[in-house]
């Protein structure tokens, strides 16, 4: 039978580490194929808060978000779009002098480790920043040169520029089985197969079923991280702000609507792509909002959206080869932070796929880390 | 709050169904937006003066026995109620003079009715360019009447209602534009015997015309290319007819494309919908009792397809049957035989009029410079450069270009969107689909969803 | 403009009981309304046609379904933006105010609002 596609590579999954990877690989003059069950940006990639944020990131991530960053400052360059990126302040609001001294702890080790970007900002300086933040707070943690995206418009372009360097898109087509065949992959989907030599998981939420496949099963959790929007308000916040002990993140976009979001979960069903927002828990990201920013009180709520996102336990991604199959590299989990390292996670999963290895600091994001001792895999 | 049925809506169908359903012995809930019960068609239909009643006809007058039925019946009332999302738990989540509490349901009657179709023409935002519906409203429950002229345009049943109780209030309009092209009654004739069959509307239509004519209201039949000129409100609509152009002077323009369901809340539910070729709409997928594809929530009235307000009653009683059913396994075969019966038989003129009002090739597919979405200002110029760009549907549309996203989430442009994707992408409207609908239904103050009452909490 | 039908054009007695006179402002204009009128009702009464500017080219704008659906006759009531006047039912006293969608600079340290901003939030 004649296959769907053949290709150099096939990348499973058409969100932004999905797109971005199979762009990168076509900078690289590779042919790519990408199958994804639903539409590009169906899920998290196209519905996430779109904070381009290095702030605050565990330590394992601050070297590939700071190289992930240094593309988004030109992303009209590498994919013809603007991606409605916008520099701006990251800020971490602290609300008590504890929490302001947890930030002042997190900002000496970013030091230690070598990065400039993280600053301790004062009473005052705060206010300078953020003239409209509640009179409680004390401080805060800021990354002044992170910025903040529109999800799909994002995720769409690195799709359109990769169609125009040839990556052929195959939405609404399912993985059914994997198959090694000789030196190449084969895919079967529920509209033909697709072969290739090497294969990308970008399967984000649904990343696990792929390497499962593989006898190396990685426990992801599907999640649905609730996000808010309100009307059009005067500007009044031009800074991305999160708070620190309880979750909140909180931008207003250019035409004036702000987005709330922050971690806050409704609930995930991978099975049936489906999520269900919980206003229950929803009504105490509406207050935390108006605690923190007196003005939101009268802020109007006009739509609230949840995307189904890949959790890993430890709350950082995998990324990297496999560690039971040839020619396989993974990027799924990102844990609800993935949308900034899109564009870096891609470029670095090409360099594997192209020479085999990456200067990059990807150790921490094995696979192999969830292997059950004795080097068996669990499950 | 709990209870064994939700009835959304206190139109004719919602108020049949919550009658019904009360009278039965379930504990039934009715939550609606309005002051009043009677929906659109019965507005104020309770509080009505005499003189006002007269003129709008003995139609509308038919309400009155359904509201006192409904007053009753035991039901629960929730008015001026706005229920602005319901779960998959069937939890119902109302805001209610300022404060936003829940009602636990076992089953749902969603009888959220009809809305007027989008008529993207150009000019169509100005000020003082309204829906046919809306000039029936301001009558109907205020009893106002255009003071200055006003001119009618469109297609439908209701532009010439409208016309002949503007008429019959004092205030004719100055024209009568309809869209409809000559020959499609040639074309709709076919279903003529048919509709014969439904006991009256006919010559009530031949007799609104008849009226109009007495009355010196000019119709201009077959009207193209609309378009409503002026700078800070209408000043005009120009049209071509009988192939030349004319220009009629009005501060106050009403269009009219026909109805269409209301499909908020049965898409926030994720009913399976069809794309009805005939009412050019999506139209809930439902069963011989008015139940939808996710089990529990039934569907009655015009937001089951449109049938009008007699038919809408009898589908509101059906539906109750149908939560009598699910909810107590009873089965009352005769009362629903005879209910679907009715049903048919008064909804036998609808294929011609469907045929015969079918909406004008303008709005289905607008100009490229022309907004489509009122809310966030898109054109279907942008739309179709969106398509171009290989957007494959409306909700990437959305994300792309914001239609959809504003206050109204798609009410007002979503079938236009779906119309023109799926012309631009030559595939059917079906697989182009509808945004997908997200909670709240309508905006909501962050401070009234900072003090929700979930239902755990009030318990 | 719009008028009463009518038997209905006489005017009503004072006070906010059934069928009486209620008072409200637009923008700081005074105005009348009668009781069971909406808050758009009653504006269009009045005269007024045009009640907010667009939220994206800040184009006039006033109601067009007057049913709940077209959130074109979003106003200001009492403070509270994006009301739609059509569902809102008129009360005596209301305070009214025209609705300017986009999103002009404030300086919230101070309180100033930019020329022309309304009280949106």
């Amino acid at each position: 039978m004649t296959p769907l596609a053949r290709a150099d590579v096939a990348v499973l999954g058409g969100g932004i580490h999905g797109c971005s990877a199979a762009l990168h690989c076509a900078l690289r003059g590779l042919s790519v194929v990408v199958v994804e069950k639903d539409s590009v940006a169906r899920h998290a990639s196209g519905v996430n808060a779109g904070g381009v944020r290095r702030l605050g990131r565990h330590p394992a991530e601050i070297p590939i978000s700071d190289y992930s960053m240094k593309l988004w400052r030109n992303i009209a360059e590498l994919v013809d779009d603007d991606c409605g990126f916008q520099r701006a302040p990251q800020i971490k609001v602290a609300e008590s002098d504890a929490e302001l001294e947890s930030l002042a702890e997190r900002a000496r080790m970013v030091r230690g480790l070598g990065f400039e970007h993280e600053e301790l900002l004062d009473r005052a300086r705060l206010r300078e920043l953020l003239p409209a933040v509640a009179g409680h707070c004390v401080g805060g943690l800021a990354s002044m040169d992170d910025g903040f995206a529109i999800p799909y418009v994002t995720t769409f372009a690195f799709q359109r520029k990769a169609q125009s360097l040839g990556v052929r898109f195959f939405e609404q087509t399912r993985a059914l089985d994997l198959q090694r065949d000789g030196t190449a992959w084969r895919l079967e989907t529920d509209r033909g197969a697709v072969e290739a030599e090497t294969l990308v998981n970008c399967g984000g939420a649904w990343g696990n079923l792929v390497a499962a496949r593989l006898g190396e099963p990685a426990p992801v959790e599907a999640i649905a991280p609730m996000m808010l929007v309100t009307a059009r308000l005067p500007a009044f916040c031009t800074a991305v702000v999160g708070a620190t002990g309880r979750p909140l993140s909180f931008k207003q976009m250019p035409n004036g609507t702000v987005v709330i979001g922050g971690g806050r979960r409704g609930v995930a069903d991978p099975a049936t792509d489906r999520s269900d927002l919980r206003f229950a828990e929803l009504r105490l990201t509406a207050q935390t909002a108006a605690e923190v920013f007196p003005i939101m009180a009268g802020a109007t709520i006009v739509r609230g959206w949840a995307g189904i996102e890949g959790r890993m336990p430890d709350d950082i991604p995998v990324i990297g080869p496999s560690t039971r199959a040839e020619r396989v590299f993974h990027a799924f989990g990102f844990s609800a932070h993935g949308f900034q390292l899109g564009p870096g996670v891609g470029a670095i999963l090409a360099e594997l796929v192209a020479t085999g290895a990456t200067q990059a600091p990807i150790a921490p994001f094995s696979i192999g880390r969830f292997a059950a001792p004795g080097g068996q895999a669990a499950g | 709050m709990r209870c064994d049925l939700a009835v959304i809506g206190a139109g004719p169908a919602g108020l049949a169904a919550a009658t019904r359903a009360a009278e039965a012995g379930l504990s039934v809930e009715l939550f609606d937006e309005q002051p009043a019960p009677g929906g659109q068609i019965y507005r104020a239909i309770e509080s009505v003066p005499a003189p006002r009643r007269e003129l709008l006809g003995p139609d509308y007058a038919a309400g009155a026995a359904l509201a006192s039925a409904f007053r009753a019946s035991g039901a629960g009332y929730h008015p001026g109620a706005l229920v602005w999302n319901v779960d998959a738990t069937l939890a119902v989540d109302f805001s209610r003079d300022g404060r936003s509490r829940q009602c636990r349901a076992r089953a749902v009657v969603v009888a959220t009715g009809a809305i007027e179709r989008p008529t993207p023409l150009p000019g169509w935002t100005l000020p003082g360019v309204t829906g046919a519906g809306a000039l029936q409203i301001l009558l109907k429950a205020q009893g106002l009447v255009p003071s200055e002229p006003v001119v009618l345009a469109g297609s439908g049943p209701l532009l010439l209602l409208l016309a002949d109780q503007l008429t019959r209030a004092g205030a004719p309009p100055k024209a009568v534009v309809e869209t409809v092209p000559r020959g499609r009654l040639l074309a709709a004739a076919k279903h003529l015997p048919a509709a014969l069959r439904a006991p009256g509307y006919l010559a009530k239509g031949l007799k609104m015309l008849r009226a109009l004519k007495a009355a010196g209201v000019p119709l201009h039949r077959g009207a193209t290319d609309l378009a409503i000129e002026g700078g800070e409100r209408a000043e005009a609509l120009s049209f071509t007819a009988g192939g030349r152009r004319h220009r009629l002077e009005a501060g106050l323009i009403a269009l009219h494309q026909g109805v269409v369901p209301n499909q908020q809340v049965t898409r926030l539910l994720r009913c399976a919908h069809r794309w009805s070729g005939s009412q050019r709409c999506f139209l809930p997928v439902l069963d011989d009792w008015c139940e939808s594809s996710v089990e529990g929530v039934f569907v009655a009235g015009d937001g089951a397809g449109i049938g009008g307000a007699a038919s809408a009653a009898l589908r509101g009683r059906l539906a109750a049957l149908g939560a009598l059913r699910r909810l107590r396994g009873d089965v009352a075969e005769d009362e629903a035989a005879g209910l679907r019966r009715d049903l048919a038989r008064d909804g036998a003129v609808r294929p011609l009029l469907e045929a015969l009002y079918a909406p004008s090739e303008q709005v289905l597919a607008p100009a490229d410079d022309t907004l489509v979405c009122r809310c966030e200002e898109v054109t279907a110029g942008q739309l179709r450069q969106s398509v171009a760009l290989g957007c494959p549907g409306p909700n990437q549309a959305k994300s792309f270009l914001r239609c959809g996203m504003g206050p109204c989430q798609g009410r007002f442009c979503g079938l236009a969107v779906t119309e023109i994707i799926a012309a631009a992408r030559g595939e059917p409207q079906q697989e182009i689909d509808y945004y997908r609908i997200r909670p709240p239904l309508k905006p909501l103050p962050l401070a009234e969803l900072a003090a929700f009452e979930a239902d755990e909490d009030a318990a | 403009m719009l008028t009463r039908i009518r038997s209905e054009a006489r005017e009503p007695g004072g006070g906010s009981e059934a069928g009486g006179t209620l008072r409200f402002t637009f923008d700081g204009r005074e105005m009348t309304g009668r009781a069971g009128d909406s808050v758009a009702a009653a504006l269009l009464a009045g005269g007024v046609l045009r009640f907010r500017d667009s939220a994206v080219a800040g184009a006039p704008r006033g109601p067009f379904c007057l049913m709940g659906v077209c959130f074109e006759c979003l106003v200001e009531i009492d403070g509270q933006g994006n009301c739609q006047a059509c569902m809102v039912p008129l009360a005596e006293g209301m305070t009214v105010r025209s609705q300017s969608g986009g999103p002009q600079v404030v300086a919230p340290a101070a309180g100033r609002r930019a020329p022309g901003q309304g009280e949106t939030t």
